[in-house]
């Protein structure tokens, strides 16, 4: 009886090892889609940083790539839309999604909004986020297949340093100062990027076609 | 038997959320080539030639797949540049490793060829 115990006992491990996290997304549409390529349009960007657009951009092929999915090339597609006169990601937003399907081939688009990006500094700590929500619409038809939010800061690592409240200001006057220099955003950017898309993540996307896992549950399904 | 399944469930309890998969592709620093790009930096098309050729050449001496986009954007900085033979090689590789790009790269060419 010892063992049954025992493996009673790591099975509530296994169920209680992952800390609660909000609840599934519903993927029946996404699996009857069965998308094989993702057209990443440029983001509308909510923030007052300039770059925000390009550093998502340049952000989001990994994830993308690394769930099984061909991601088109953002470079190009943002020079198609530009010699095509749309220069604004509110216009590329709102252009018929069959006409986008007819130009790139593409299975579904991932139309996103960067709802926070740049640093802040508030009296005690500097702060680098980075917070995007997203659509995955499916370019056939204009169904909605998922949709998320994800935010990333570089405050989520950083340990409190000692040397009281003087050291703290120190450290929060040269982490503003790293922070801009390096353009923390980028890499801020790269973890919210991951969140979002990453099919390892909760509510991810689902596993593509390139990936071994296609066709397996993904980990918020699994969870349930 | 008893002891297999103990361990096996035991296993199972550590693995559960830690899921280390191997990446697909090799990406390199792709991600800060298009973020160079996008943003306009000074470096000349010369050197952002140079580090995608540098990411395309590492994946082999690795024997890993060059990521999704890498050939096609390599192909862009080849037409920027004035050199569209290497351009269109380039976005044959990107069609050859992911047929689904070919309808827009097709597209992309015969607007470049006729232009």
């Amino acid at each position: 009886m010892q063992w049954l115990k025992l493996s009673l006992l790591s099975s509530a491990l296994l169920l209680t090892a992952c800390v609660s996290a909000p609840p599934a997304h519903d993927y029946s549409a996404f699996r009857r889609a069965d998308p094989h390529s993702i057209l990443v349009l440029p983001p509308v960007n909510n923030s007052v940083e300039v770059v925000a657009q390009y550093s998502l951009m340049s952000q989001v092929a990994g994830p993308i790539a690394e769930s099984g999915y061909y991601v088109f090339p953002v470079t190009l597609v943002e020079q198609t839309f530009r010699s095509n006169g749309l220069t604004e990601a509110t216009d590329i937003h709102a252009a018929p999604f069959e006409k986008v399907r007819e130009i790139f081939g593409a299975d579904t688009a991932l139309y996103m909004t960067i709802e926070e990006y740049g640093t802040s500094y508030v009296v005690l700590s500097s702060e680098t986020v980075v917070s995007v929500s997203a659509t995955l619409v499916d370019l056939r038809s204009g169904a909605v297949l998922w949709q998320h939010k994800a935010r990333a800061s570089s405050a989520e690592n950083r340990g409190s340093s000692g040397g009281g409240l003087i050291g703290m200001l120190v450290e929060a006057a040269v982490n503003q100062i790293l922070e801009s220099i390096t353009d923390k955003g980028f890499d801020i950017a790269a973890m919210s990027a991951n969140r979002l898309l990453y099919s390892e993540s909760h509510n991810g996307l689902l596993y593509g076609p390139r990936s071994p896992k296609y066709g397996q549950p993904v980990v918020s399904e699994t969870k349930k | 038997m008893k002891k297999l399944l103990l361990a096996s469930s035991m296993l199972l309890a550590l693995s559960a959320c830690k899921t280390t998969t191997e990446p697909l592709y090799y990406h390199g620093e792709y991600n800060k080539a298009v973020y160079t790009y996008l943003k306009g930096d000074t470096t000349t098309p010369q050197e952002q030639i140079a580090a995608l050729q540098t990411i395309i050449q590492d994946a082999a001496a690795k024997g890993k797949k060059v990521a999704p986009g890498i050939h096609a954007h390599l192909g862009l900085l080849y037409f920027d540049s004035g050199s569209p033979a290497e351009g269109e090689q380039q976005f044959e590789q990107e069609k050859t490793l992911f047929p689904e790009s070919a309808k827009y790269l097709d597209f992309l060419l015969k607007s470049k060829k006729g232009a």
